[in-house]
């Protein structure tokens, strides 16, 4: 499965993600996600696609707790968030509700390139530049969060929190 | 084997285990979990979803605030604060209502106390390491699992030493110091890290102070700020009838540092962040002609009773700026209460402000004084990113409340220690 790139600048916050005038709708996600990231651009949320990808600079999801941020990003139905780098609770909420962020060198990406992710074997694939960008695999906690789909299902998986 | 951080001590403390070392993956127990009403909805249906665990086994160390926006403006924000103050009412969980304070300063009036490790569904949460204690910031979904199963998992993180090193100066106020170290460190200076905050111009600091250092850590993109507990520690303890729970808990003489900075706190002056990031920082001296249209004194970053206290020192028998909005929000309905017996809020008031009740206010852009177009703010907390006030049309500038008392009567960014 493909989707395009969306290219965003270094440290985009959570309030740009999901801003904080918005609280009002944080139990009301679909209306909430109709707002993902307009700040930044305000095209982004009136034409992102099933499968698009955000693709950031260094330190996305800076700031809040919120995680509104990654889940509305998710239900724009956006595959994964790549970055340079992550602000580390943006990067924990992510992975807790199922949401691969990758990091890798985003540089190389431009807007609107064709990607694919390809989890198993650690790689984006940029398909109108024709380049793979491999990325470390993440830590061994974290991919087994992912692989169950966020941590509430690898919770009950086994009843308690373990370490992978 | 060498010797420990305060990280590590106090995290090895809840593994049950032998030695813990930076970069070592762990689960840990949990001292106090606490969510809000910005978060709560969620995390409160997360905890309902999750089978394992039980909610009975820690209720009077599980906390709910309603903080983030009081009193409510909307009939959403109503509901959502309803969802939070029943589930806390009808299971025994302990309910810090509306108008009580932002969770933060809570926390560190009534609850945290040193060696104690503490999550919380807010990124601030990393506040109560002013008082010695490991506290650090989650989203909902693993609150709801620390609030059901009584425990975590953490990375340990590697520690940064900041020496604060001289004294400061008058006028150079905690707020000062931590924007420096800001923009010193960057946004992501600090990202996974822990903080610890020593030297000097820590020893002289009180607790007040040194919550708004640690308060701060994170944006740096920190894990946690902490500092040693000690006599100041426990008088501060004191002071809020909880001295019984005073421990003395320092960082081993010999601890693994990652790395290591110093300032020389003797040469600061006042600090401003200018729009749109904390670690945007200059010298007062270097920010001239900027006319603001607003001043917001508030938030967990500041706001105790010794910030009002300079505050109302700066006011007294002084007006605000012709036109200017100025906007005083104390950080608990203790630190308000003690605002009207000595006066502050009479001194506040005869200055033009309007005195709101304790909440996070303006700084999260949810409720009254959002700011128009194009208009700028000087504020007292934490975050100027775009929007977060809640108009991206808008500016922010970041300083003590000392520098934004003094900017509310000039009008314009103005150096505090003319007025001090």
């Amino acid at each position: 499965m493909s989707g395009r790139a969306w290219k965003f600048k270094d440290n985009i916050s959570t309030d740009e993600i999901s801003p904080g005038r918005f609280v009002g709708l944080r139990s009301n996600l679909p209306e909430l996600a109709k707002h993902t990231l307009e700040d930044s651009r305000e095209d982004f949320p009136l034409e992102v696609r099933e499968g698009d990808f955000v693709v950031a600079g260094k330190n996305f999801g800076m700031g809040s707790s919120r995680e509104q941020a990654p889940i509305i990003i998710k239900m724009c139905g956006v595959r994964a968030v790549l970055a340079q780098s992550f602000a580390r609770i943006f990067y924990r909420n992510a992975i807790n509700i199922g949401m691969p962020a990758i990091v890798c060198d985003t540089t190389r990406i431009d807007e609107g390139d064709v990607l694919e992710l390809d989890l198993s074997n650690a790689r984006v694939i940029d398909t109108t530049k024709s380049i793979e960008l491999k990325f470390p695999r993440m830590s061994k906690t974290m991919e087994a969060i992912l692989k169950e789909g966020g941590l509430l299902p690898y919770v009950e998986k086994y009843g308690d929190l373990l370490l992978a | 084997m060498s010797g420990k951080t305060l990280a590590e001590k106090i995290i090895q403390s809840h593994t049950g285990a032998g030695s813990v070392s930076a970069g070592e993956v762990v689960i840990v127990k949990v001292d106090y979990t606490f969510s809000h009403d910005a978060a709560g909805p969620l995390l409160i249906n997360q905890v309902n979803k999750l089978k394992a665990g039980s909610m009975d086994t820690a209720k009077d160390k599980t906390i709910f605030f309603i903080d983030h926006a009081v009193p409510s403006p909307t009939k959403e924000l109503s509901n959502d604060q309803a969802t939070v103050r029943n589930y806390a009412m009808n299971n025994g969980m302990v309910l810090s209502d509306a108008g009580n304070g932002i969770c933060h300063q809570v926390m560190a009036e009534d609850y945290s106390a040193p060696g104690d490790l503490i999550v919380g569904t807010d990124s601030h949460t990393c506040t109560s390491g002013g008082l010695g204690a490991f506290a650090t910031g989650m989203g909902a979904t693993d609150i709801a699992v620390a609030m059901k199963l009584r425990k975590t998992w953490l990375r340990v993180p590697e520690t940064m030493k900041v020496n604060l090193t001289g004294h400061s100066p008058r006028g150079v106020f905690a707020k000062d110091l931590i924007l420096k170290v800001l923009s010193m460190l960057g946004a992501d200076g600090a990202t996974y890290k822990s903080l610890e905050f020593e030297g000097s111009a820590i020893d002289e600091l009180d607790v007040y102070g040194r919550l708004t250092l640690t308060n701060m850590a994170v944006e740096a993109g920190a894990k946690t700020g902490i500092i040693a507990s000690d006599q100041r520690t426990r008088q501060y303890l004191k002071e809020f009838g909880r001295e019984d729970q005073w421990k003395e808990i320092r960082a081993d003489s010999d601890a693994i540092y990652e790395s290591e900075i110093t300032l020389n706190t003797s040469e600061l002056e006042p600090q401003v962040a200018l729009p749109s990031s904390p670690d945007n920082v200059k010298p007062i001296s270097e920010v001239k002609d900027v006319k603001v249209n607003e001043v917001f004194i508030g938030s967990c970053t500041n706001t105790r009773i010794e910030d009002m206290r300079v505050v109302a020192k700066i006011f007294k028998d002084r007006q605000k700026a012709k036109g200017l909005k100025l906007i005083v929000t104390p950080s608990s309905q203790k630190v308000y209460i003690r605002c009207i017996k000595e006066g502050i809020v009479e001194t506040l008031m005869n200055a033009g402000a309007i005195v709101t009740p304790a909440g996070c206010g303006v700084c999260f852009g949810a409720l009254g004084g959002i700011p128009a177009d194009n208009d700028v703010i000087f504020s007292s907390s934490n975050r100027n990113f775009p929007g977060r006030t809640g108009n991206p049309k808008a500016q922010t500038y970041l300083g003590s409340p000392a520098t934004a008392a003094a900017t509310a009567i000039r009008g314009y960014v103005a150096d505090p220690r003319e007025f001090l």
